[in-house]
């Protein structure tokens, strides 16, 4: 006979809910996506979650699984004992919509806000690999959201109207470090996307699907070019509403 | 009331339903144009089939190899496809591909480089040269974010996860369309003087596909309904190599780039199996043996201009499919049923800096380190050739002010589409049909939206809620896939086709009367696939009446019962559409005559081939 896992489901939207017990046939190999659509077609058709891909391509399908950020579609049933329930709830830091479903919208009107890639006047597009490898570090982004999910300033702080987000220092990176771009993003950045609310807890490195280094090669990069050029009274803002030493709040899953 | 009082309206003088990379790459042109422009998907933004690509795209930029051009490309393009490809498109795809590429560069999108900094161009199945640009193994996430930055930052309006349901018409004219928000589940008018269909594939009706959820033919059946005609369905694509184990991403795409970069076939005798299936037409460009194959991926790697011809892997995608296909079933086969593809031998650095991606795909799913030992891989259903049939210069349909691009629509790839055809096709064909919507909405009046047809719409989207004891669509699902699979997949015989038919119909009865009796309209994927599920069933239909149709063989359309080529075929496109009585109809229409001078650069390579097979 199959092997049977329990899964609980957080079941709700915004007016509230609670963590639901489904019983998951287990396949070899199975991630905690198949499970999700199993629950879907056998017993709960209007299970709501996003995805697409199946492969970590697309980021569609974030959500916290035993309170761990991940791609429901990368975390295999086996990387956990066989006696442990299987949790997941929607990630914490957007509004929910419905179960797995969260509205990740102000994501998608940050973006709108970065200048895009405006070109030096020069003739040929002569680039070279070298220069091309750190930019397209940061081009492997697939807009899962799992670093805006764990960082402490907009998770714990909600200080969405204050700080872009690590996505979107990795976004601003990747423009400012692009050899044909001739734009200066570094007021944009000190002011309007908060780098400074930035304090380097590694959070959002540690959860990046794809192995961005986001704060060793965006932010700490990006804070070193806006240092150059500005005084930074963030910084001093964040010290004093923050204590100095800040400690990480944000890989818990709380 | 009115239907514009009663439901949520926009109006737009474009409207583009998908936003892969033909969905955004016509809005931006429309947008360009001054048309005011609506995208409305499925999806959130950024997260369309587009993004999974991961090999390249196809134009003859000659970066690689100086020899290249559009004359060989717009060859391959003609002889991948086995001749029945519309002449017109595969002409424009071949000579415009290469702009539209440097456009993007311009835009934002940093592809691999050469040694002296030029965008590198890969080797891939079908063509004759290295001409695939990519950024390792995830183009399709390079473009589509590329084309997500240029189309937000240029004004276009774009409805995220928003469900078009049918398209409203105003006479014989295009009148917009009606959709429904996944989040809440309202009902939404676009009210608009063009619409360009780019929804993609159907890869869903099947049951082993590297398709996502939404290839659910929805474009195909939207055109269908307003009275637009679908060409070549039977041609549909099976890749040779998707997983096949474990069962949770069994046909998950295996990029061909492991084989464009080095990797090898072999059954479970250890055999290079593809070296027995070379077509004489291939025998200039494929090596015959083995140590040939060698000497090709050891200059390659070299960074030389290869002297050998290509691996016998890097032959078109229907004729690697058929013969994996043959070595499972003549039991040589891996343990999980497919075969082995192996790129071992090939130094581990150089596997994960140019298949990143796929490195990772099969270790964190498969547990299988792809730079020690092999994979196993079978043919999965990954692209429809056929679709909404359009005229080749402007993308309009039979239905005024009905555009259509990309996977959705038909005519480019003739019988087989070649490797990074499709990323090309997008941009090529996106720009060219935003550009007509445009024009097309310069010069038509306001249309005018009848109440009737968007109350009908939502009353077909209430009924699966309000109906009382109908079957679950999930399970229905599940049968249309197992049954298409079996009945109408690689290898095809015309007693299967009509059992095919016979199921769909009943199929067809049982999802009319399909429910969802849990939840309520707020995102509800149960009440969604409802919905799907008709479009899925309508365009199975059209696949297995032109299946049906098509009695030779051709490209991807095998039919055990008719093998090879059959002259009358040779000439004719299938086309489907609905007839007065509301049944399908299906019918062979001539092939458009190509021009002299372009029949002279294929001709030597038809006859040959009408010839010899
Ligand atoms: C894994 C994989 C790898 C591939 N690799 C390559 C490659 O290397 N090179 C290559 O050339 N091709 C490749 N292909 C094929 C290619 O990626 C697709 O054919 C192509 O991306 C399709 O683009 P599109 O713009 O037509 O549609 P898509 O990108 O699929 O976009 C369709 C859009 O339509 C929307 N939509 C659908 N229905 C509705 C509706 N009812 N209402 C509103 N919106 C709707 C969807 O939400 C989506 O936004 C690959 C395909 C796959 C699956
Ligand atoms: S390093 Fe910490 S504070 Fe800075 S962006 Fe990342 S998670 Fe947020
Ligand atoms: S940077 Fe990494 S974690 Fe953040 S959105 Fe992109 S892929 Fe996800
Ligand atoms: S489904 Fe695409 S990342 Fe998980």
């Amino acid at each position: 006979m199959a092997e049977v896992r329990k899964f609980k489901v957080y079941r709700g939207d915004k007016n509230g809910g609670q963590l639901t017990e489904y019983n998951v046939q287990v396949e070899p190999g199975m991630v905690v996506l198949d499970g999700i659509h199993q629950i879907q077609r056998t017993q709960a058709a209007d299970l709501a979650c996003r995805w697409n891909c199946k492969a970590a391509k697309c980021g569609s399908c974030s959500a916290e699984v035993n309170g761990k950020p991940r791609l429901l579609c990368k975390t295999r049933l086996d990387d956990f004992d066989p006696a442990e329930i299987i949790t997941v709830r929607p990630v914490k830091t957007f509004p929910l919509i419905r179960d797995l479903v969260c509205d990740v919208s102000w994501n998608f009107e940050v973006n709108k806000k970065i200048p895009p890639l405006t070109p030096k006047k020069t003739a040929d597009w002569v680039m070279h690999q070298e220069d091309m490898d750190r930019v397209q570090e940061f081009r492997k982004c697939i807009e899962c959201f799992l670093c805006q999910n764990v960082c402490h300033v907009l998770r714990n702080h909600d200080l969405k109207d204050r700080f872009y987000g690590p996505r979107f220092m990795v976004r601003i990176a990747c423009l400012e470090m692009h050899p044909m771009d001739g734009l200066d993003r570094t007021k944009l950045l000190k002011d309007e996307a908060g780098l400074g609310f930035c304090n380097i807890t590694k959070c959002c490195t540690e959860v990046c699907p794809e192995e961005i280094h986001i704060t060793d090669n965006a932010i700490i990069p990006l804070k070193e070019r806006v240092a150059d050029r500005h005084y930074d009274p963030l910084r001093a803002f964040w010290r004093k509403i923050m204590g100095a030493d800040h400690p990480c709040t944000c890989a818990d899953g709380g | 009331m009115s239907a514009e009082s009663k439901y949520e309206t926009h109006e737009y003088d474009v409207l583009v339903i998908g936003a892969g990379g033909a969905g955004l790459r016509a809005a931006i042109e429309a947008s360009a144009m001054g048309a005011r422009t609506a995208l409305v998907c499925k999806s959130l933004l950024g997260k369309a089939h587009t993004v999974m690509a991961e090999g390249g795209i196809a134009a003859a930029m000659a970066n690689v190899d100086p020899q290249d051009g559009w004359e060989t490309h717009f060859k391959d393009t003609m002889r991948g496809g086995v001749f029945v490809n519309n002449w017109r498109m595969a002409q424009l795809h071949a000579q415009q591909a290469p702009d539209r590429v440097r456009e993007l560069e311009r835009w934002g999108a940093v592809f691999d480089r050469t040694h002296d900094g030029k965008i590198l161009q890969r080797a891939f199945g079908g063509h004759t040269y290295r001409r695939l640009v990519h950024v390792g193994d995830r183009t399709g996430l390079e473009m589509i974010r590329t084309l997500q930055e240029k189309g937000v930052h240029q004004g276009i309006d774009v409805f995220m996860e928003c469900a078009v349901t049918r398209l409203l018409k105003d006479g014989d004219r295009i009148a917009g369309a009606f959709a429904y928000w996944r989040e809440t589940g309202r009902y939404v008018i676009f009210k608009s003087k063009a619409v360009v269909l780019c929804t993609g594939g159907i890869g869903k009706a099947y049951k082993i596909t590297s398709n996502s959820w939404e290839y659910t033919g929805d474009g195909q059946a939207l055109a269908y309904h307003a009275g637009a005609e679908l060409l070549d369905m039977e041609f549909l694509q099976f890749h040779p190599t998707g997983m096949v184990w474990p069962p949770g991403v069994s046909g998950l795409l295996v990029t061909e780039s492991v084989r464009g970069d080095g990797g090898q076939l072999r059954n479970n005798k250890g055999e290079r199996f593809m070296f027995k299936h070379i077509p004489d037409r291939y025998k200039p460009q494929i090596s015959e043996t083995e140590a040939e194959a060698n000497q090709w991926i050891a200059e390659i790697r070299a960074g030389k201009q290869p002297t050998a011809r290509k691996p016998a892997e890097l032959l078109p995608r229907d004729i690697v499919a058929r013969g994996i296909y043959m070595e499972v079933k003549e039991g040589r086969g891996s343990p999980h049923g497919g075969v082995f593809l192996d790129i071992s031998h090939m130094p581990a650095e150089y596997v994960k800096k140019k298949l990143p991606s796929m490195y990772h795909q099969f270790k964190d799913l498969a547990d299988v380190d792809i730079t020690r030992e092999p994979m196993e891989v079978g043919p999965t259903t990954h692209y429809i050739m056929g679709g909404i049939r359009v005229n080749p210069d402007t993308q309009e349909s039979a239905v005024p002010g009905l555009f259509a691009a990309g996977e959705a629509a038909g005519g480019l790839h003739g019988a087989n589409r070649l490797g990074g055809n499709s990323l090309s096709d997008l941009l090529v064909f996106g720009k060219l049909a935003g550009e007509h919507a445009a024009q097309h909405a310069k010069t038509a009046g306001p249309p005018k939206v009848d109440d009737a047809q968007a109350d009908g719409a939502a009353r077909e989207m209430n009924e699966f809620f309000t109906r009382a004891d109908g079957e679950n669509p999930y399970q229905i699902h599940a049968e249309l896939q197992d049954m298409m699979q079996s009945l109408v997949g690689i290898f095809r015989v015309e007693d299967e086709l009509r059992k095919s038919l016979e199921k769909l119909a009943t199929l067809k009865n049982r999802a009319a009367r399909v429910c969802i009796k849990e939840g309520n309209k707020m995102f509800n994927p149960g009440w969604h696939l409802c919905k799907d599920l008709q479009n899925m069933i309508l365009i199975a239909e059209a696949v297995a009446r032109a299946a049906q149709f098509r009695k030779e063989s051709r490209g991807a359309h095998s039919r055990l019962d008719h093998p090879g080529f059959n002259p009358e075929f040779a000439k004719v496109n299938t086309v489907a559409f609905k007839g007065r009585d509301g049944a399908m109809q299906l019918e062979g229409r001539p092939l458009p005559e190509m021009p002299a001078e372009l029949k002279q650069l294929i001709e030597t390579e038809k006859n040959h081939k009408e010839r010899h097979g």
